[in-house]
């Protein structure tokens, strides 16, 4: 409190003038005056003649007393005055001068730590959501996919990583259904915890490695009954269907195009549950979530928002 | 420094040398020899044991864990193409390096036990009652900052099991209900595990968790001698304080008095009622 700490301001006229906001255009008048000079001379002039300005209306009120000049009709009371009025309740929404400023001191510390720390908050968080597109991976001729067997595919998901953008996907040709071509195209991401589930079943062929737009990518035939995750014992038919195990869910799947007779994987989705097998297949498709998540029942109420 | 007896001159002139330093600190900031001089020579109760050193020893292996963890940062390369080998370098070629990773990485399992048989130390003596909660409540949240140490830690030799437990480990996290798809994205830096989510580890294990467990366990030994050692279950003290001349405090478990003295500031105010 003001009045206890300045006591012998008591009766004592202030000498100082009194308060005045024309220092606060004067400023900001010189500030424009500084950013014209970087930015353009139009706006440096016009900084400058708000600086000669209020300096001038500034100095005018500086040297009222000095000047003699009659004091104006309603005189704002002074600082100390304020401070001593404090305590009186008729006025309660004065506030001194060390109040003022405490409060301006801590809401400029909060504006700039803010424009300090948003940016850089935004930069920790945001990368991870912004921009997550799925690219297209080619994976070469339909040739090298038989009808009605799996083929396992391992591509580059992602180029500059090394083994670390490698994924793995199962393949299989179900034929021509409408005169098209259907395939069922399982990612091998476990759905329980992401671990990498294995084809159940003897290799159907030799592994090759074929050159593709995206990279390589080899191609191990297997004759898969079903699929089965190494981690905690999650385990899928032929459909990608848990079978036993943890699993909440089927295995994620491929959306896929054909592009000048190679096959293009495109963005995976989730699946609930697939009716069906093969070509006939009907396909309960949700957007991607990750392994554990619910994507149908009752429980999917846990996970309302997904990234 | 009070003279018990006559000091050989030899002696005089090593204690000098010793102390002069000190004296010239002493002369420009008392209070800054005298916290040091309050925290090793304060009041304790009688009865402490050894289970009352758990807590100096987790604090100990929580030392040789920033020290050699330092130590490894000089020579570990935090990216996706080289951490691997970084690793079997440091291991295998670089001097002594089998030495330091070997205590960075058994010492994280020895930081671990130690904190919990504290825990459990606390837990049965009683300690974590009135006016201790605040202080149980620091060391828990120290408790979990060290178990993320020990997940952010495991990721970093990048080797097939590092790479798969953190996959387990980030899928676990993003299964927490409402928000867990959106911490497991940012724990990964994306949708699918990535370089970005070895350096992500590596920043959260080297700077941010070891930021605020230097601060939290500050806070902790803080409250430690603010509010005294916690005498064992069967004292007489109970969970009080011994006055000065050794004699029981006048008050009890219902009216403790913590006793801070001198170089860390006023005690607080005194309790009436209970």
């Amino acid at each position: 409190m003001a009045d206890d700490l300045e006591p012998e301001r008591h009766g004592v006229e202030p000498q100082h003038p009194s308060p005045t906001i024309w220092p606060f255009a004067f400023a900001g008048g010189i500030a424009l005056l500084l950013v014209g000079i970087v930015v353009s001379w139009p706006v440096a002039i016009i900084g400058a003649g708000i600086a000669v300005i209020f300096g001038f209306l500034w100095i005018r009120e500086a040297t009222r007393e000095v000047r003699a000049l009659p004091p104006p009709p309603e005189p704002e009371p002074s600082v100390s005055e304020l401070a001593l009025e404090e305590d009186e309740p008729s006025e309660p929404e004065r506030v001194s001068r060390s109040r003022f400023l405490e409060g301006a001191t801590l809401g400029l510390g909060a504006v700039i730590g803010g424009i300090v720390t948003l940016p850089a908050l935004g930069f920790m968080v945001l990368p991870a959501f912004v921009g997550q597109e799925y690219e297209p991976v080619d994976i070469g001729p339909l040739e090298n996919f038989p009808e009605n067997s799996y083929v396992t595919a391992t591509f580059v998901y992602k180029k500059g990583e090394g083994r670390l953008g490698r994924r793995t996907a199962f393949i299989r040709n179900n034929g021509l259904v409408n005169e098209v071509p259907s395939m069922t195209i399982i990612s091998s991401r476990c759905v329980h915890m992401g671990c990498p589930t294995q084809p159940q079943g003897p290799p159907g062929g030799e592994p090759t490695e074929i050159k593709t737009s995206s990279g390589s990518v080899s191609l191990q035939p297997v004759q898969a009954s079903g699929f089965g995750c190494p981690c905690h014992g999650g385990a899928y038919d032929a459909e990608g269907n848990r079978t036993a195990g943890p699993p909440v869910r089927a295995l994620d799947r491929y959306e896929y195009s054909i592009r000048n007779g190679n096959l293009i994987l495109g963005t995976p989705y989730s699946v609930g549950e697939v009716d069906g097998e093969g070509g006939k297949a009907r396909i309960k498709a949700y957007r991607l979530a990750d392994p554990g998540q619910h994507v149908d029942g009752i429980e999917q109420v846990f996970y309302p928002y997904v990234p | 420094m009070i003279a018990r007896r006559q000091k050989s001159k030899r002696r005089q002139q090593l204690e000098a040398l010793i102390l002069a330093p000190l004296n010239w600190l002493d002369e420009r900031d008392p209070k800054l020899l005298g916290g040091v001089r309050y925290f090793l020579f304060r009041k304790v109760p009688r009865e402490t044991n050894w289970f009352h050193t758990l807590g100096s020893a987790t604090l100990t292996a929580f030392l040789v864990q920033l020290v050699t963890g330092v130590i490894l940062a000089m020579y570990y390369k935090p990216s996706a193409n080289e951490a691997y080998d970084s690793i079997q370098k440091i291991t295998n070629e670089l001097t002594l390096g089998w030495l330091v990773r070997g205590m960075h990485r058994w010492g994280a399992s020895v930081f671990i036990i130690l904190l919990f048989l504290h825990m459990g130390r606390v837990f049965l003596f009683g300690a974590y009652k009135y006016p201790r909660e605040l202080n149980w409540l620091v060391g828990v949240i120290i408790l979990t900052l060290a178990l993320f140490e020990g997940l952010t830690g495991y990721l970093l030799p990048w080797d097939q099991t590092a790479y798969w437990a953190t996959v387990v480990a980030i899928n676990i996290n993003a299964n927490a209900p409402i928000l867990g798809p959106f911490l497991g994205d940012f724990l990964r830096g994306g949708t699918e595990i990535g370089e970005n989510t070895l350096s992500i580890f590596y920043s959260f294990h080297m700077l941010v968790i070891p930021g605020g467990l230097i601060g939290l366990i500050l806070l902790h030994l803080y409250l430690v001698v603010r509010l005294g050692v916690t005498p064992p279950p069967w004292s007489p003290a109970a969970a009080g304080y011994e006055e000065e001349d050794g004699r029981p405090a006048r008050v009890g478990l219902l009216e403790p008095r913590p006793r801070g003295n001198g170089a860390l500031g006023r005690p607080p105010r005194e309790r009436t009622g209970a």
